[in-house]
């Protein structure tokens, strides 16, 4: 076993320093981080909020008891993408716990603590590799000071083990418990000596598991819907039908003579019923008389979006487009330029537990329970609703029952709501549930788009000339639209072309959309890695020989070893039954690369996929069984958005309601997944997202090769 | 002269921070200016128009001199109610109900199973109950199940369905028990009264059962 | 008037109207919360109990349909049935958001006292009414054939 001096790297550990608080709060020990660099000057007025744990004046991010638990303060949101369990792993691998007795706790927020706290792009392995390992290798310093001082021997001949302390030669040792308020009194060393990976015992192997599989099997796992408080109520609200219509008259008097009704009124957003009972609710708001004001309201169809989007890719509009990938002079595309289409429909994220929150607001504090994605944005929002400092926004994050992005959104819109209705019911708990079919009309979706592509080819049979057009709304107000084209503008087919004219035009729709699990690579890998593969036919070449050379030439080495290996595992250039086909896709999306190869027969007209061999790139390997739940997770509900996924609109009015009129993957749709990691030293880099891209353009492939027909639209059409 | 693609931007905490500061004084001002939200008022209820589409009643079909150009008649105005998506979801062709006015197969996939009463592994009975539960919009009956196998109507025509429900080793009824799952059965009533915003068969249970009666009598001749 | 409902072995005298669906009276007046709301239109099976022994879909099931029944929630679910799946579930880690789960463990306990040694095609018939956004369905098909396998054997 080797050590190594690794200092810390990452923008966290720059503006944080490691600081041992609270010698022995309540008995426990507590290691964590304090913030001290001015730059969060924003943690005067963000800081504040929940304190975990209470007696700490630090963000505890380890807290060990008397009795040896080891207690890890998770800052990060649990989805369902198991966190819990790379961030345990990291921490008790670090310091050499017993993993057995390692608990995760979710962080309220606390921006002193531990600042902007929020599970993005991916990042939540990546974001805290440096800064966990740190915090385990810190305290299993503490440790070995404590016993070095204890038994009077070289710190460097002791060794912990499984929540065990000892010394070997003079056969000595003491739990992290017995050690404890000795440990407690040393100082943490800024530069913790971390491990290499090979001395790794707990991380990269199947020890690491979930720490949440038995609540979560007894019904007894409570989330935000689940929350009870005395004297709390319930809360649903009327919205308009149509993004962006108001009230213009409603009435209330039908509802309030609903049995547990207590109160309706108007709000920003609709009509909001207040009911001591979520059927009550429900009746009242069913009660509700309400005459909107569309005026301003989106009243297109998506048929009529699609159309104008079609209008705008081929110049007939003078909305003014922005370049996203250029090289050599802007040409037309050549005459004989290959041309494809695509057009992608808006996606809803439909998590299993609908949005909800439970907000209570006493003057100027205000208190939430959610299963929060972001939860200084939820912070931040619920301060402007209610009109107070963030920092008096306490925020109870408990796990979330999916999001897929929905939790996540800037606006925190249904978060605003419950502080809204909050305000007014003199200080008692509201839970705000919305119903699916509030979530499946409620905007923030992935946005639809349509992308025109032109494909000149070589004499090499390799793209010469490349010419996107694509158009897609903005997921933020500001800071550009970048997004609508990740995945495409990186793309490394792009490597060979002498011109590339990538040009994207963002036009403004009334309907809200947002991130959706995997955001532009949603769509991107379809464009790109399904025109790769008519591009090969069209030269006559294997799609994965094809593929390579391209990879070769972009120097893309990632993707050239995720292949290689995707091509021995999955069989491909073998045989398979008449009627089957595989179908394959390589896509990078948030630094992670993954290949899948799906096997696909034809029945109707749509695809049915029986089997998924997926590879993947995703740096050191944390928890790797929950690298393959999430390849599974991403296969299905990147499976279930091919197959089903759509919201379409009517006159402005969102055609689907519920899971009968928006179909989502059920149990006889899911294929077997067979997924293999590439072992790696790198860092880690997210696997929340990336197993989602790659499945419909594997799929659409393996459909090529068995109608030859090429897929011009997501989902796959019926017949 | 090439220059290299822009790189993707990734949401970085710095950029959230940001948009989270920006939006913080940008609405600082907006929330200085006071909103005060609509006060209710009064709106006079509205109550839903019901279309309810009629049958023609047997008198009607008097004109008709030939007796067995009556009979066939008759039946073809029964056939609107036999051919409307109430009665064919639970007459499918394969093991599987439809569902809804758009005659979409039933999800979950549920089964015919031994009884009609789905298959033991999932019975219709773990969503419907002996009646119509408006809170979910869920239909039920207390005899709620499939037609047998051998009573397929859906993409059958008209004259097909008039054979195979007078031929007893298919319909497993006499014609007067036929006559009486037509007027009487509270499982067929149930089609008049779907709940939901299911449309219902033409007319009333009544007069289609009068329907059926009629073209009993009349000899029961059935469309080509 | 006052409605009874034996519920996990225990009578419960609640005062909702009659058509209130059982799922709501389960979470908000008994707080057994284990049982989730998921689409209100029985489509998703999040809401799954037992109803003498019979999976159902709470939220489309009034209380004044329930009479002397008795009532089964995650939080009762017990006999060697329920231990196997609960112990499969963990073993194979199944769970990821876990919402569904309750109702994706109500079923599978149902399945395997229909059919004890279920096959691929009975597990795809008996869960297609329970859905699972983060598509978990791979290990809990897994899980039920471990279950399966743990309740045939002899202990």
């Amino acid at each position: 076993m080797t050590d190594q001096a690794n200092g810390p790297r990452g923008f966290a550990m720059t503006r944080r320093r490691l600081i041992l608080g609270g010698s022995l709060a309540g008995g426990a020990m507590i290691v964590g981080y304090a913030a001290t660099h001015p730059a969060e000057i924003g943690g005067a007025i963000l800081s504040g909020g929940g304190k975990d744990p209470p007696e700490s004046a630090f963000g505890a991010f380890i807290r060990i008891d008397p009795d040896g638990q080891v207690t890890i303060v998770n800052r990060q949101q649990e989805l369902g993408q198991g966190i819990h369990a790379g961030i345990a792993a990291i921490v008790a691998e670090e310091l050499d716990a017993d993993w057995a007795r390692v608990r995760v706790i979710d962080a309220r927020s606390n921006f002193r603590a531990y600042g902007l706290q929020g599970s993005a792009g991916s990042n939540s392995i990546a974001s805290n590799w440096d800064l966990m390992r740190a915090a385990g290798a810190a305290a299993r310093s503490m440790f070995v000071d404590a016993a070095a001082l204890r038994w009077q021997v070289p710190r460097r001949l002791i060794e912990v083990r499984d929540g065990i302390v000892f010394h070997a030669a003079s056969n000595r040792q003491a739990t992290f418990g017995e050690l404890l308020a000795d440990a407690a009194r040393q100082t943490p060393p800024q530069t913790p000596r971390l491990k290499t990976p090979d001395a790794y015992r707990l991380i990269g192997t199947d020890r690491v598991r979930r720490k949440d599989s038995l609540p979560k099997s007894t019904g007894a796992q409570r989330y935000a819907q689940d929350v009870r408080h005395p004297g709390m109520l319930i809360a649903m609200v009327a919205h308009s039908p149509r993004f962006g219509g108001r009230i213009a008259r409603y009435d209330v008097s039908d509802a309030w003579r609903v049995k547990g009704v207590v109160d309706a009124f108007a709000i920003e957003t609709g009509v909001a019923v207040v009911a001591e009972t979520t059927i009550a609710a429900r009746r009242g708001r069913e009660a509700l008389r309400i005459e909107w004001d569309d005026r301003a309201a989106e009243k297109r169809s998506s048929a009529d979006l699609q159309r104008q989007y079609h209008d705008i890719a081929e110049g007939r509009s003078d909305l003014s487009p922005e370049d996203f990938a250029m090289r050599g002079e802007g040409a037309a595309p050549a005459a004989d330029a290959i041309e494809f289409a695509f057009d992608f429909p808006y996606l809803a994220h439909a998590p299993m537990e609908t949005l909800d929150c439970v907000a209570q607001v006493n003057g100027w504090n205000v208190k939430l329970t959610s299963g929060s994605h972001l939860p200084i944005v939820d912070q931040v929002q619920a301060a402007r609703a209610a009109l107070t400092l963030p920092g008096k926004v306490d925020v109870e994050v408990v796990p979330a029952g999916g999001s897929f992005g929905r939790r996540g959104i800037l606006p925190a819109d249904y978060i605003v709501e419950a502080v809204r209705i909050a305000r007014r019911t003199r200080g008692r708990p509201v839970k705000l549930i919305w119903t699916r079919e509030d979530d499946l009309t409620g905007g923030y979706y992935r946005p639809m788009s349509h992308h025109r592509v032109a494909v000149a080819l070589g004499a090499d049979g390799l793209p010469d000339q490349w010419c996107f057009r694509s158009v897609c709304q903005a997921l933020l107000p500001v800071g550009g639209n970048a997004q609508a084209v990740e995945g495409m503008a990186d793309s490394p087919y792009l490597s060979t072309a002498r011109t590339i004219d990538g040009k994207l035009y963002t036009p403004d729709i009334g309907v809200p959309v947002s991130f959706w699990r995997s955001v532009g690579h949603s769509h991107s890998a379809m464009v790109m890695e399904h025109v790769i593969d008519q591009l090969a036919r069209r030269v006559g070449r294997d799609p994965a020989a094809y593929r390579r050379q391209l990879y070769v030439r972009a120097g893309a080495t990632r993707r050239i070893e995720v292949l290689d290996t995707l091509c021995e595992k999955g069989g491909w250039g073998r045989p398979i039954e008449a009627g089957w086909a595989r179908g394959m896709a390589v896509h990078e999306a948030f630094g992670t690369t993954v290949g899948q190869i799906a096997e696909v027969r034809m029945d109707g007209g749509r695809p049915v996929v029986r089997r998924v061999v997926a590879v993947v790139d995703c740096g050191i390997a944390v928890a790797p069984d929950q690298i393959r739940a999430q390849m599974e997770g991403g296969i299905g509900f990147g499976l279930s958005a091919a197959l089903h996924g759509k919201i379409t609109l009517r006159d402005g009015i969102v055609e689907q309601t519920n899971f009968d009129t928006h179909p989502i993957l059920r149990m006889s749709e899911m294929p077997a997944v067979e997924t293999h990691i590439l072992p790696r030293t790198t860092p880690p880099t997210g696997m929340g997202e990336p197993g989602v891209p790659p499945i419909a353009p594997a799929v659409a492939n393996a459909a090529l090769v068995l109608t030859g027909r090429a897929t011009r639209g997501l989902p796959f059409a019926v017949g | 002269m090439s220059a290299r693609p822009r790189r993707r931007r990734r949401i970085g905490c710095l950029a959230l921070l940001a948009i989270v500061v920006a939006s913080q004084i940008l609405t600082v001002a907006l929330l200085l200016r006071p909103r005060t939200m609509p006060a209710p008022s009064v709106i006079p209820i509205v109550s839903a128009k019901v279309d309810r589409v009629s049958l023609r009643p047997v008198a009607a079909f008097q004109a008709i001199d030939d007796p067995a150009a009556r009979s066939v008649a008759l039946f073809r105005e029964a056939g609107r109610v036999i051919q409307h998506p109430r009665c064919l979801n639970c007459h499918p062709r394969s093991d599987r109900p439809n569902q809804t006015d758009a005659m979409h197969p039933h999800l979950p996939a549920v089964m015919r199973g031994p009884d009609g009463g789905g298959e033991p592994v999932l019975r219709c009975a773990t969503c419907h109950r002996d009646r119509n539960v408006d809170a979910a919009g869920v239909p039920g009956n207390p005899k709620w199940r499939l037609a047998p196998a051998e009573m397929t109507w859906e993409r059958q025509s008209l004259g097909q369905i008039c054979r195979q429900i007078l031929d007893p080793a298919r319909s497993h009824m006499s014609r007067d028990e036929l006559r009486r799952h037509m007027a009487e059965d509270e499982l067929v009533g149930w089609a008049w009264h779907p709940g939901g915003d299911r449309a219902p068969a033409p007319g009333t249970q009544a007069e289609f059962g009068a329907l059926v009666a009629a073209w009993l009598e009349t000899g029961a001749r059935c469309p080509a | 008037m006052p409605i009874e409902l034996k519920v996990n072995g225990r009578i419960a005298r609640v005062d909702d109207d009659g058509d209130t669906p059982l799922l709501w009276v389960l979470r908000d007046t008994l707080g057994l919360t284990g049982t989730k709301y998921g689409c209100g239109i029985a489509q998703c099976g999040a809401c799954t109990v037992h109803i003498d022994g019979q999976p159902v879909r709470s939220c489309a099931f009034p209380i004044d349909a329930v009479g002397a029944s008795a009532i089964t929630t995650i939080e009762g679910a017990v006999g060697p049935e329920a231990d196997a799946i609960r112990a499969a579930w963990v073993a194979r880690d199944v769970p990821q958001c876990g919402f569904c789960q309750s109702g994706q463990i109500m079923s599978a306990i149902a399945l395997l006292r229909t059919a004890p040694q279920p096959t691929d095609a009975d597990i795809d018939r008996a869960m297609g009414g329970n859905l699972c956004r983060c598509a978990t369905y791979n290990r809990i098909r897994a899980a039920i054939h471990d279950a399966a396998r743990a309740t045939a054997t002899p202990t």
